[in-house]
């Protein structure tokens, strides 16, 4: 682990993703004592732009809420959401994708045709749907990311499992008597820890780009301030005041950058046969 | 195997195609019949219903009818394409969607062409300077169109074009108010949709543009390739016809495999620039829990998204006759 961490900090693009996501971190944590109040007082005066006035750093919107604040809450949304959704799509993915690529047969076959199934339905539309359906909540975005996310593990996880289980320290395993269980998780799941990691950063960044899309077309949760929200609720000034919109976009591109930048050096460190490129 | 392994191959290719459609299929219905409340409860809402009149409408609409004969005579009528009737729209959802088609399936395949032909550009010359600060700065565009969202590039593009720079329209599929005919219609449609597709094009020519930059740089450290230089074959033969031509199949199957991608996001995109297509269809069906409608643009997606899967597979057979018949 450590290991990884000093290659990381190596690595350029590592390094440059390491740090700006360090910076969001600190927004994200900064936001209590920042502004204790909380994102949503109307206070200030109305579409003041970035600098205009000593208070209100970034400006404010429309309805005279503070950008700084609404940014730095937005913070904790995107990261908050991007890990349990990845957190929930990682815990069925890998689960599925073990217990198939482990036994073969009957369960393998209804995996593939299942995630067949949910790779057809294009997930950004099943992901609104399913949050438009279900009332949008912290709770059903999450769930509708996570669902449109675990194929992709499910099916990394069983090629690795496809791959790993004919090999002979699997079979040490088996003539030692080794429970299934035990072989699935503490022998096989071990050896793809590499892919599975270097899937969960590119998995965080898409689960931040929907729940922006999201809460962007109106189906954020009305009680959460997110970079999307601010976004959407911009639109009607993009014309006058296209720095409501600059200021939330950036957070969301810098930290989807941040996010693919660390997988891209997650990549090279881990698989080292792919390291000259 | 018997008969033609081309045959059966695409036989058990076909039936893998119907069983996933009806999962889809029973998937979708399982989720929009189980979500609180139907769509007598959303008329409801807007205009005051009596319970009798509730009653009625529940009967019309087939609604009081156990979940599994609901979902036989759903799938039933799936099978003649019939994919019922929107109170919403006032007309079958058939009718709505093949007439908003067009809309998308322009959107989506012009896109789709854009972001191909100019990510494997893109690649090919990155590959080609490798190491040299061209490549580097190709690499950091694309790094930056990865990571931006399509609905900010859409709002960035109006700013820029629409906005500050007035020479394109941010909204709509033609002029309002113009009556054009043949030719200059078909140019004011194109020019309404220069955004949008730009917009939804980016973050896929940046997929292309890593993917076949890694994938020329994979064939050009092959042997065919020193023995073609060293007979003499002209440096830029050599990359666009021998090595390119090596390099494709897996752009190949992204391009197969980015179709369901678009058109999730077509939802966004057709809705910020307000193109009358099925993502923002879809979008107001769910806003107006218009329950028929949305089942059908998300079987009408599928179905689309399996036939050109179907499709890419028997291209991918033809171009190279290597890939296994499993």
């Amino acid at each position: 682990m450590r290991r990884t961490f000093k290659a990381l900090l190596k690595h350029p693009s590592g390094l440059v993703g390491l740090v700006l996501l360090a910076g969001i971190l600190i927004m994200a944590a900064s936001a209590g004592t920042a502004y204790p109040e909380g994102p949503w007082p109307m206070d200030g005066t109305p579409t003041l732009w970035p600098g205009e006035e000593r208070a209100y750093l970034l400006g404010t919107d429309a309805m005279g809420r503070d950008l700084l604040a609404g940014l730095l809450y937005g913070a904790r949304v995107s990261l908050a959401i991007g890990l349990a959704a990845t957190a929930v799509a990682l815990l069925v993915g890998v689960t599925a994708g073990a217990l198939a690529g482990y036994h073969g047969g009957w369960i393998d076959d209804a995996l593939m045709r299942f995630t067949d199934a949910m790779q057809t339905i294009p997930s950004f539309l099943f992901a609104v749907v399913i949050v438009g359906v279900l009332t949008p909540s912290l709770l059903t975005i999450i769930c509708s990311i996570a669902l449109v996310s675990w194929p992709t593990v499910a099916r990394l996880v069983r090629a690795e499992f496809l791959r790993l289980r004919s090999l002979d320290f699997v079979l040490a395993c088996r003539t030692m008597g080794m429970s299934d269980a035990r072989i699935i998780f503490r022998q096989i799941l071990p050896n793809c820890v590499a892919p599975i990691i270097v899937a969960s950063s590119v998995l965080v960044a898409t689960a931040i780009i929907i729940e922006a899309s999201l809460s962007f077309l109106g189906l954020g949760d009305p009680n959460a301030m997110s970079w999307g929200t601010m976004i959407g609720a911009a639109r009607p000034s993009l014309r006058t005041a296209w720095y409501m919109t600059l200021v939330p976009a950036a957070a969301v591109v810098a930290t989807v950058l941040a996010l693919n930048l660390i997988g891209d050096a997650l990549n090279d460190a881990l698989n080292p046969r792919r390291r000259e490129r | 195997m018997s008969g033609s392994p081309g045959l059966s191959y695409f036989l058990r290719r076909l039936s893998q195609a119907v069983l996933v459609m009806f999962v889809v299929v029973l998937g979708n219905f399982l989720l929009i019949r189980l979500a609180p409340g139907d769509l007598v409860d959303v008329l409801g809402g807007t205009t005051d219903l009596s319970p009798e009149q509730a009653l009625a409408l529940r009967q019309r609409y087939g609604l009081d009818q156990p979940l599994l004969m609901q979902f036989l005579r759903y799938a039933g009528n799936l099978l003649h394409f019939d994919l019922g009737f929107s109170p919403r729209q006032g007309a079958p959802v058939v009718n709505v969607l093949l007439e908003r088609l067009p809309t998308t399936l322009a959107l989506v395949f012009l896109s789709l062409f854009l972001s191909v032909a100019i990510g494997t550009a893109v690649g090919v010359l990155a590959a080609r300077r490798a190491g040299t600060v061209a490549d580097f700065g190709l690499s950091l565009v694309v790094l930056l169109f990865y990571a931006t969202p399509s609905f900010i590039i859409a709002l960035l593009l109006i700013l820029g074009f629409s906005v500050y720079l007035p020479w394109l329209p941010s909204a709509g599929i033609s002029t309002p108010g113009l009556d054009l005919e043949g030719f200059a219609k078909l140019l004011d449609i194109g020019r309404h949709f220069i955004l949008p597709v730009i917009a939804l094009s980016t973050f896929y020519t940046a997929i292309y543009g890593r993917l076949s930059r890694a994938a020329m740089l994979e064939v050009l450290s092959q042997d065919f390739i020193r023995t073609a230089r060293a007979k003499g074959v002209p440096e830029r033969s050599l990359l666009w016809r021998h090595a390119l031509r090596n390099a494709l199949m897996p752009i190949v199957t992204m391009a197969g495999l980015q179709v369901s991608s678009l058109l999730g996001g077509a939802v966004l995109i057709e809705t910020v620039f307000g193109l009358p297509g099925i993502g923002r269809t879809a979008f107001d069906a769910v806003m107006e829990r218009d329950t028929n409608m949305l089942l059908g643009v998300l079987f009408m997606s599928s179905l689309g998204v399996v036939c050109v899967n179907l499709l890419v597979d028997l291209i991918y057979r033809l171009v190279d006759p290597r890939v296994e018949l499993a």
